[in-house]
């Protein structure tokens, strides 16, 4: 890319050099305060000159990120923020782009260019914070709240099933698909790194707690008492364990999964290997959100559930014009103007 | 209005030279009658006659067989002379079946020529055009004042085409060949534009091509050898200005446009679209410049095809968004937020009949309000519209030049009529186009070392900082921002100023737009006829027509709809009247009153058809009498 010179030796950036000016303004104890600084603190490793780095988000308390960090950034419109980065992307290939939504964001208002862009695979980096509730319009249930959800507009509990988004984002063929939670800050930057080291549009839902209107809603994944028994932390090429010590793991009846006792009932070496790229057992990880199995309801997992290598949209994009200029050479303007048929008056 | 081509009667084969013809080819939405239109279209320009067409379909692709829905019309206007309009009526009337009669008989000049296919009036296809039951206007004196011409088209294209090999449906699609060729001997015109075509078209299947070739000739010979047709027509190529020309669509016209821009300006053009009649041909005509560098995304709807074009034009593309009437709407709130950006885009709004689905292949000139106030929020922007199909090219060119110099989006009305009808166009050669100059900010533009992305230049834009560009990183956003930092900004008066600056840079415009003049009469008469769009031909015709009659009248057309010139109203101030005809029910003449305090006339046609020539001539008369 023109713009990006390389001749220079910049020193190392850091994560002070990632904040812009302008105040943080969320509310204390926000997990976006999480958020902001894991973001801020992997940036340097990544090795991208901030001008090359661009964040679009859309609307809501998420949204306001594009303004905390040093980068170029859009704060757009509610819903929107993924396909008016698919347009930075398509015309500048050499950015990195960086989409920040929300709940409401990503799978209510802007639903369907959610689903659109993990189909379509631009290189994007997809972060999500999920928080379970409408926040900055002050406490309404979110596609992802719970069904019965005492909410500002449901007083009486909503009736609306939440979306199971890691089994929407494999229907909508996401390329990458990832979960991380704000109080876990190693595991979100790992995953955050992963995010940025996918190419393809790279979905990462990220856990965030709301502290003014729905405290706690993570808690039972993040918190001390029962965060070994109900977050499950994948590893590509390691069995999938939980519990304190790692003493329970899940083996597969088929395509049932099993919770197991290590040493009474099962060995390692019965146990499921995650394997990131099988979109058949990702399925089935993505289910654990809201399917029981055998009555019994599996562990949340964190961590990578899926990806893939497939081609992107701006390369292809890109591919299609060089094969046409190749094939047909690049037209003159004079011969745009005239087209192919042609008569002269004299 | 009698036709000028009345049949004399005569035994052998007369020769007439006419001025103009209009001819009307109507049949089934199956019949083909698109492509024969365009084919008889482009060899008359070829030739050299002046043209100008209408073609006019239903909003479904295959409505019913047979019925009057699914009539599908193409009208051409082609002459010696200037042409500006379809023409009001028809002097020959193709009538593939009993519906196409039924429907379009009523424009037909008295003693005009009509042509039908006896196959398509059988029993069943005159019920299902509504004739009553013993009731067929081929055996009755319903054409007592017509040419008639009854000739059974599917059957004779059956015969020619016997052993050809073809199967009974390919034959019966090759008919609109006969009626071509047929079309051809009567106006003298050569076949060999038409042949060229079919064997292009069906390079890879020759045994299609001969058929096709074989029907024209057969309809050419059918006109040659049997004596039921006594006339042939001659018109002599028209007194065009010399150059060279192409045959051209609204929609083409628009898409070339946009390719030129792209080169005139040095940027890669972005274009994001959703499908929507009667917009889709430009998103399918640029899709295939691939090799200008030309990306073209169809997005999942007509909030991301503008939201893609927004992002792609924050990155440094010279981007688009394609639609129609409903597709606006949808892209308000984005408009909203490219008006707060203050980034270039463009926003084509190919207008048809609304509201709602309204009529989705019909014209209208409805959207004038919505372009100007059709957004949440006071967030003006500057339109402006083409007066016709070639126009489209110059429109688009006017329309970038704003929106890079200025840095805005910038709102483009065309309509259906305009962007599917067709016209010589005198194209220009590159280098006779201007450059429209692109300044990247590079630095810092504020003494203290940091960058001010809202810092105003004399036009009040601001400066375009695409991302990789190093020290500039900005944000911006949909949140009110203070003046020249760009940061978020709720202060009160800070929002008044912000509003202010936004609408005196749409205002400032009008210094850098040409002043307008008369397109025909002088600055001083009894009536003048303000235009904008597409009515462009109708009135220019009605207007010359009236001049050489004697009448005291003028012909204005607005191009620049926001700002409006800043002579106009000094402009209308010479005229005792003003009317103002549109395709709607009043729209620029509540913008006129209102800015200029003056009582004009309104004349308002709402039936998804342009004016015709004879129409604003009454009003006009009505008026100045």
């Amino acid at each position: 890319m023109s713009t990006i010179s390389e001749s220079t030796i910049i020193p190392k950036l850091t994560a002070k050099d990632f904040a812009s000016n302008q105040e943080v303004k969320w509310c204390p104890g926000c997990g976006d305060y999480s958020i902001l600084k894991q973001v801020q603190t992997v940036f340097p490793d990544f090795g991208v000159p901030k001008e090359n780095i661009v964040f679009i988000s859309g609307i809501g308390c998420a949204a306001r990120f594009s303004y905390y960090m040093d980068t170029y950034g859009m704060h757009s419109i509610h819903g929107r923020p993924a396909v008016i980065a698919a347009g930075v992307k398509a015309q500048n290939p050499d950015l990195s782009v960086w989409v920040i939504s929300g709940d409401g964001d990503a799978f209510s208002i802007g639903g369907n260019h959610f689903i659109h862009a993990l189909r379509r695979n631009f290189d994007l980096n997809y972060l999500v914070f999920n928080n379970q509730i409408y926040g900055l319009t002050k406490g309404q249930y979110s596609p992802t709240s719970e069904k019965g959800k005492v909410a500002k507009s449901t007083p009486y509990g909503s009736l609306e099933e939440p979306f199971n988004s890691a089994m929407l984002a494999l229907g909508a063929k996401g390329s990458f698909i990832a979960r991380s939670m704000d109080r876990d800050p190693k595991h979100m930057q790992a995953m955050l790194k992963r995010a940025n080291e996918h190419r393809g549009t790279s979905f990462l839902e990220i856990y965030q707690n709301c502290t003014v209107f729905n405290e706690g809603a993570f808690f039972s994944f993040s918190e001390k008492e029962s965060k070994k028994d109900q977050a499950l932390f994948l590893e590509h090429g390691k069995p999938i364990l939980f519990g304190d010590n790692n003493q329970k793991g899940i083996k597969l009846d088929g395509l049932t999964p099993v919770v197991v006792e290590l040493g009474n009932e099962a060995s390692l070496s019965d146990l499921w290997i995650h394997d990131e790229h099988d979109k058949i057992k990702a399925q089935i990880l993505a289910s654990f959100s809201d399917t029981s199995f055998n009555d019994i309801m599996m562990p949340r997992p964190f961590g990578v559930i899926f990806s893939e290598q497939r081609p992107t949209y701006e390369i292809e994009m890109q591919e299609q014009i060089e094969a046409q200029i190749v094939k047909k050479g690049k037209p003159s303007l004079d011969e745009i103007l005239s087209g192919e048929k042609t008569w002269t008056i004299l | 209005m009698e036709s000028n081509i009345i049949n004399k009667n005569l035994h052998h084969t007369d020769n007439i030279e006419l001025e103009s013809v209009v001819i009307r080819f109507s049949g089934d939405s199956g019949d083909g009658m698109q492509l024969t239109g365009s084919q008889f279209t482009d060899t008359a320009a070829f030739l050299g006659s002046d043209i100008s067409t209408f073609p006019e379909f239903p909003a479904e692709i295959r409505a019913p067989i047979g019925t009057v829905a699914g009539v599908s019309g193409f009208q051409v206007n082609f002459g010696s002379k200037e042409i500006y309009t379809p023409g009001d009526e028809y002097d020959v009337l193709v009538a593939m079946n009993a519906a196409a009669l039924k429907v379009d008989l009523p424009k037909l000049k008295k003693g005009g020529i009509i042509i039908t296919n006896t196959s398509g009036f059988d029993r069943k296809n005159l019920l299902l055009a509504g004739y009553p039951e013993g009731g067929n206007p081929l055996e009755n004196d319903t054409l007592a004042n017509y040419d008639v011409h009854k000739i059974d088209i599917t059957k004779l294209t059956k015969e020619c085409l016997v052993s050809s090999g073809l199967s009974n449906k390919e034959i019966e699609r090759s008919k609109n060949m006969f009626v071509l060729g047929l079309l051809f001997w009567m106006f003298d015109q050569s076949m060999d534009f038409t042949i060229n075509f079919i064997n292009e078209k069906f390079a890879k299947k020759p045994e299609i091509a001969n058929a096709n070739i074989l029907t024209l000739k057969a309809g050419w010979n059918y006109g040659d050898n049997t004596e039921i047709f006594a006339t042939r027509y001659k018109i002599s190529p028209a007194n065009l200005p010399k150059g060279t020309y192409r045959n051209i669509s609204g929609n083409h016209a628009t898409a070339i446009g946009l390719v030129a821009s792209s080169e005139l300006t040095g940027l890669p053009l972005f274009l994001g679209s959703y499908p929507i009649t009667p917009a889709s041909d430009i998103l399918h005509e640029l899709s295939r410049y691939k090799s200008s560098n030309v990306k073209t995304f169809q997005a999942e709807d007509e909030i991301a095809s503008i939201c893609a074009a927004i992002g792609a034009s924050y990155a440094g593309a010279l981007a688009v968004t394609t639609t129609s009437g409903p597709g606006m709407s949808l892209k308000a709130e984005a408009m909203g937020l490219a008006t707060m950006l203050e980034i270039p885009l463009l926003i084509i709004d190919v207008q048809r009949g609304g509201p709602s689905t309204g009529l989705p292949t019909k014209t209208e000139q409805s959207d004038l309000m919505q372009a100007m106030f059709g957004r949440h929020g006071e967030a003006p922007l500057p339109i402006i519209a083409a007066c016709s199909p070639s126009d489209c090219f110059q429109t688009i060119l006017d329309a970038t030049k704003i929106a890079i110099e200025h840095m805005t989006p910038v709102i483009c009305l065309s309509d259906g009529y305009i962007a599917n009808g067709s016209e010589p166009w005198r194209f220009p050669s590159a280098n006779e186009l201007q450059p429209i100059h692109v300044k990247f900010a590079t630095e810092n533009n504020n003494p203290d070392g940091t960058y001010l992305p809202y810092k105003r230049d004399e036009k009040l834009s601001r400066p375009w900082a695409k991302p990789g560009t190093p020290e500039l990183m900005h944000r911006i956003g949909g949140l009110e921002k203070q003046h020249e930092t760009g940061n978020v900004s709720y202060d009160a008066k800070n929002h008044e100023l912000m509003t202010k600056i936004r609408a005196e840079k749409i205002e400032r415009i009008a210094d850098y737009i040409p002043l307008i003049k008369p397109d025909s009469g002088n600055e001083k008469a009894k009536l003048a006829i303000l235009g904008w769009g597409s009515t462009y031909g109708a009135i220019k015709t009605s207007v010359n027509e009236l001049l050489q009659e004697g009448y005291d009248v003028a012909h204005i057309h607005l191009r620049n709809l926001n700002p409006f010139p800043k002579n106009l109203g000094e402009l209308l101030k010479g005229y005792e009247n003003i009317l103002i005809p549109e395709i709607n029910s009043g729209q620029l003449i509540q913008l006129i009153r209102s800015r200029y305090l003056i009582p004009a006339i309104g004349f308002s046609k709402v039936q998804g058809l342009p004016f015709t020539t004879a129409e604003l001539k009454n009003k006009i008369l009505e008026i100045i009498k």
